[in-house]
């Protein structure tokens, strides 16, 4: 396949990508706790926004089958129509993980923020470093 | 009722968490007995499964009745019920410490700590028993979550250490999931079973090898696999001495199962020993790990710092094992997560003692602990013979086994490095041992038993009992190791071994 | 013609000191008379054990017990055959005799932590006794490696900096060495199948003459550093800092002719003399212990500190054994076996005689002895008797085995050796002579008294026996214990009738 294609073409995988890396800089790079947070929470959102991505179809509807019940539910489906409700699902369990650990992520800061008085981590060395030497 | 026992291996423990909370308004002194009682019923489920797996092979239990592909599956074979038995088992040995030592150091907060406790074991337990990709991911990040809470329940740098341990464990699982992602994009499965049959199509394909190494990576950071363990000795050092515990025998150890899981269940073994070479990069960074974990052990004062470090050495062991790829390798490797997670919980135990007892963890203070605490420091000198590898303790078996299996796979020097790893952490052990137990005294001073005297101050019995469980295990297991390996281990390595 | 008898005997010879220092460490200091009851009790049953084994060995048959099967090839076995027996005899009596003086030493110097010195002495028996009567070399290194352990704290019993310094350079040498067996073991396992012993070998046909000379290097060497071979004999004399007790029993009977018991074993048991012979790997170990019984007679010339002299006449005659062996026919292998039992005897009457002087004069060097042996007669007697012996000055045991060593080396057509073996002799005279001299002929010092004065009889009556046995066995080399019968049945078993 020519460039054109394998670029505009994988647009989901390339933004899920650059989302991803932005992300992962922020957790590495970040001095701030709380950015660094921010960092990993794009991370995790990038990743279900592949999942989600992969699960689309073109020219598909949302997998809902109108009037499903009774006669209705007995006919067969065109699987083309619909997007993969799957990677959704599954999609919806790592949403929750995603906020839990992001709850917490929070909690922690709380408790280094009360503990510390600051949120940049060489502040943070710094006081503990201190409070060692003090030992 | 029998048949449904899988599942109520994971259902008791959670279900319990949140009674727990409730009863724990209603009455504090309860939550103690309950998670001995959750947990009791625990590991008798899981024995009786490794029971049924031994009399009649691999048990496959469907989630409410869902055939898979569609359905969950929980999928129990001689692997998986060997880990059940043991993380339940040691669970419940640690609920028995956890009363006297989570009263004095985390007042006021038992009840909370108790639900996450069984929180954190059901994750474990979930794990090793699912049959399913992605139920593996929940079941990680239930743990791995549980896990952040309860390590910053500790004093002073834990909360730091904690938030380290979710940043770097968030993208471990994350890592993970990706993984899982791009096996589904291009198997449309999510069952393990399904994929060992759906896979070996695609091996060639670059998909296939990103997955996998986005697993290997995501699970490497779990367990702490060097250069991947950075997170590791902050956060065990200044967790609770109970969580300590709990973590240290168990979580590295799961991790363990999961990528030999990867490795030779999903992915049949001829993928990372022939079509990448993933066996031998494996045994030189397990190698890396076995030397820097002993080395750094010797440079810490803190006795809990050295024991995590200890840890990464010993993952490293285990690493080697599943890396040389054959029978006595594996057999070496699975025995060492049976052997590691006993000899890790006494040694945590141990340290839990002495800060329970002295409020120290300087091994620089321990001077005349051997009167003060006689039998806590018996069972220390027992742990660290065994993670020496002096027989007949336990570690010298699987050291055993690992050392012939590196010798089966022609690889000399990783057998050399098993053996200066021993070495190592000799010197880091009797180290401390010295520091224990003798006094440097003036030369010909033969006073008899003029010491000062010092009154035997132990822990309460609920403490020394599991350290002792644990080291009868330690004494036993080795010895008995030849029954353990025809019973469970032997069926638990792929056949194609 | 030779068959394997079934029974429970060596387990129990072995299992009564492992009880015993349960017993010791239970009774502690409570009831210091109570304990020293179960260490005289068990040195008494354990002999009593062991000797009931005798007739049937004579036979030329085997007792076989089989503990616990690791896997297949590889058992826990005890096999009493009759070099086993004759390190186990060995052993078991001198025992007795060092219980008697231990207790008789300890209490006349009031020494401190006399429980951990009983306990770790009962558990060094019960590894000795391991060691004589193990079937293979796994089982022969489990118990070697629980000796190095029990021996550490014996090592350091002082605690003094020199104390600790010895004992960590003790761990040292014999820790290294032990992975280095490990390692072999594991090779030898991995290429044949089995590390069972065989009378005549069992390596041979299995593997390539490279290989071969590696695992017999690897061997020879590993026990060597606890036969105190050079260059790896450093340990032995700063192990002297000991009590004399445990240089007594320990470096001079039990650990050290544990390590060539198992060097020997290793020659003959493990390689064999035609594969030895054929490879010529036997003229180089030869040559090599030459070099440390030549070398180790000067060194002794040159200390003044009476055990520091006496570890290097061990280190000699230790050697000396090894050359023995070395030379690999009959009667050279005969006098080495023999070697092994009577330099026990004498070498420990020396080594009592050390410790008596310690305790009543509190002299430790040679030059303070003058006119010591007024004062103490019956000691020096001993000591003049021991050392004639070891010089092998006739109707002292020791020169039985020397003659047959002489002779082996004739046999073995090798000149040089005999020469080596005679002038060892000659310079064993020259250190030892000056000893009695200065004792018995020289001008007294202020501080001798010019009475008959010994050391407490606990400690006297052991040395005068062993003194008195030592020249007993010379003229009757079969009275109390056969050990000569025995050590032929054994070279028969060896070479083939």
């Amino acid at each position: 396949m020519d460039t054109f294609e394998f670029i505009i073409g994988k647009y989901n995988y390339w933004v899920y990508i650059i989302l991803m890396m932005i992300g992962f800089f922020a957790m590495i790079a970040k001095k701030n706790l709380a950015k660094k947070l921010v960092g990993m929470n794009i991370f995790q959102t990038a990743i279900i926004l592949f999942f989600v991505s992969t699960g689309s179809k073109s020219g598909a509807t949302i997998p809902i089958i109108e009037h499903g019940h009774g006669e209705a539910a007995h006919h067969a489906v065109t699987v083309a129509h619909y997007i993969n409700p799957l990677p959704h699902v599954l999609m919806l369990t790592a949403i929750v993980v995603m906020v839990s650990t992001f709850g917490v992520a929070l909690a922690l800061l709380i408790i280094l923020y009360r503990k510390y008085g600051t949120l940049e981590e060489d502040e943070i060395f710094d006081a503990i470093e201190s409070a060692r030497q003090e030992k | 009722m029998t048949s449904q026992i899988p599942a109520l291996i994971i259902v008791i423990p959670l279900i319990a968490s949140f009674f727990n909370l409730l009863m724990g308004w209603w009455r504090k002194g309860l939550c103690y007995p309950w998670v001995i009682f959750a947990l009791g019923l625990c590991s008798l489920a899981s024995s009786a499964t490794l029971w049924t797996v031994i009399q009649t092979g691999t048990i496959h239990y469907r989630l409410g009745n869902w055939a898979p592909p569609w359905g969950l599956e929980y999928v129990v074979d001689h692997l998986n019920a060997f880990v059940l038995v043991i993380v339940s088992f040691i669970s419940l040995i640690i609920s028995i410490y956890s009363k006297k030592s989570i009263e004095q150091e985390l007042p006021g907060k038992t009840v909370y700590f108790y639900t996450i406790f069984l929180l954190l074991v059901t994750g474990l337990l979930g794990i090793v028993i699912t049959g399913d990709m992605f139920n593996l991911y929940v079941f990680l990040e239930i743990a791995s979550l549980a896990g952040y809470a309860l390590i910053a329940l500790g004093e002073d740098r834990s909360a730091l250490a904690s938030f380290e341990y979710v940043i770097i464990g968030t993208v471990g699982a994350c890592f993970y999931l990706l993984g899982v992602g791009y096996l589904y994009i291009v198997t449309g499965s999510l069952n393990m079973a399904d994929l060992t049959e759906l896979l070996p199509r695609l091996y060639l394909s670059k998909v296939i090898l990103v997955a996998f190494s986005f697993f290997i990576v995501g699970v490497a950071i779990k367990m702490a696999l060097f250069p991947l363990h950075v997170w590791l000795p902050d956060a065990y050092t200044y967790a609770p001495s109970t969580v300590s515990v709990l973590v240290a025998s168990t979580m590295t150890k799961v991790g363990a199962y999961v990528l030999i899981r990867i490795m030779f269940t999903v992915f049949k073994p001829y993928y990372p020993i022939e079509i990448i070479p993933l066996t031998t990069i494996l045994g030189w960074v397990a190698v890396a790990a076995m030397m820097f974990g002993c080395i750094m052990a010797i440079a810490q004062y803190d006795l809990k710092r050295i024991f995590s470090y200890i840890i990464v050495a010993e993952v490293g062991y285990i690493v080697l094992g599943v890396s040389v790829a054959n029978r006595m390798g594996l057999t070496g490797a699975i025995l060492h997560i049976l052997n590691d997670a006993f000899m890790m919980a006494c040694l945590f135990f141990v340290a839990g003692a002495i800060m329970y007892k002295t409020g120290s963890r300087d091994i620089s203070h321990f001077r005349n602990l051997h009167r003060k605490m006689p039998f806590t420091m018996a069972a220390f000198t027992i742990a660290a013979l065994s993670v020496i590898g002096i027989p007949p303790t336990c570690g010298f078996f699987s050291k055993w086994y690992l050392i012939i299996g590196a010798i089966d796979a022609q690889q000399w020097i990783f057998a050399a490095a098993l053996i200066l790893s021993s070495l190592l952490s000799a010197l880091v052990f009797f180290k401390i041992i010295e520091n224990v137990y003798f006094e440097p005294r003036v030369a010909h001073a033969h006073n008899g038993a003029s010491h000062e005297e010092v009154a035997v101050d132990e822990v309460p019995v609920s403490m020394l009992i599991p350290i002792y469980i644990t080291v009868a295990g330690i004494l036993t297991f080795g010895v008995f190791s030849g029954k353990i390996i025809s019973t469970i281990i032997q069926f638990a390595v792929p056949a194609s071994f | 013609m030779m068959e394997a008898v079934y029974s429970i005997k060596p387990l129990l010879a072995v299992l009564v000191s492992l009880t015993a220092a349960c017993l010791i460490l239970l009774t502690g200091e409570r009831s210091k008379n109570l304990r020293e009851t179960w260490t005289i009790l068990a040195s008494v049953l354990k002999f009593s054990i062991v000797a009931s084994m005798i007739p049937t060995i004579l036979k030329g048959n085997v007792i076989e017990y089989t503990l616990i099967t690791l896997a297949p090839g590889l058992l826990l076995q005890f096999r009493v055959d009759a070099f086993g027996l004759v390190f186990g005899l060995l052993a078991s009596t001198l025992w007795i005799a060092t219980s008697f003086y231990s207790i008789g030493y300890m209490r006349g110097l009031d020494e401190h932590a006399q429980t951990r010195f009983f306990f770790c002495f009962a558990i060094a028996l019960f590894a000795t006794i391991g060691i004589a009567f193990s079937a293979n070399l796994l089982t022969l290194f489990i118990f070697y490696e629980i000796l190095t352990m029990a021996t550490y704290p014996l090592v350091s019993h002082k605690e003094t900096p020199e104390a600790i310094k010895g004992g960590r350079k003790y761990l040292t040498y014999t820790l290294t060495a032990g992975v280095v067996i490990l390692l072999a073991i594991a090779t030898m396992y991995h290429l044949t199948g089995t590390v069972d012993f065989r009378p005549g070998g069992f390596v041979s046909g299995h593997v390539s003459p490279d290989m071969l000379r590696f695992l017999f290097v690897a061997l020879v060497l590993g026990f060597g550093v606890k036969a105190g071979m050079m260059p790896f004999h450093e340990w032995l004399p700063t192990a002297m800092v000991a009590p004399t007790p445990v240089s007594a029993l320990l470096h001079a009977v039990a650990v050290v002719k544990a390590g060539v018991f198992c060097v020997l074993r290793v020659i003959l048991y493990v390689f064999g003399p035609d594969l030895l012979h054929d490879t010529g790997l036997w003229l180089m170990l030869a040559y090599f212990v030459s070099f440390t019984i030549i070398i180790s007679c000067f060194f002794a010339l040159a200390q003044d500190n009476i055990k520091r002299r006496l570890a290097f006449s061990t280190i000699n005659n230790l050697s000396i054994i090894i050359l023995g062996a070395a030379l690999l026919s009959g009667s050279a292998i005969k006098g080495a076996m023999l070697h092994i039992a009577y330099h026990g005897f004498m070498k420990i009457t020396l080594f009592f005689v050390a410790g008596a002087i310690y305790v009543k004069a509190h002299k430790e060097n040679v030059s303070e002895l003058d006119g010591l042996g007024r004062q103490m007669p019956l000691t020096f007697g001993s000591f003049a008797l021991g050392a004639m012996g070891v010089s092998g000055i006739p109707p002292l045991c020791g020169f039985i085995s020397k003659w047959y060593l002489c002779l082996g080396a004739l046999e073995a057509k090798e000149i040089f050796f005999l020469f080596v073996f005679l002038t060892s002799a000659f310079l064993d005279a020259a250190f030892f002579f000056p000893i009695v001299y200065r004792a018995f002929f020289k001008k007294a010092q202020e501080t001798v008294k010019p009475h008959f004065d010994e050391a407490p009889m606990f400690m006297v009556i052991p040395l005068t026996a062993t003194a008195v046995i030592s020249l007993i066995l010379g003229i009757f080399p079969n009275a109390f214990l056969p050990f000569f019968e025995i050590v032929t049945v054994a070279v028969q078993s060896i070479l083939g009738g």
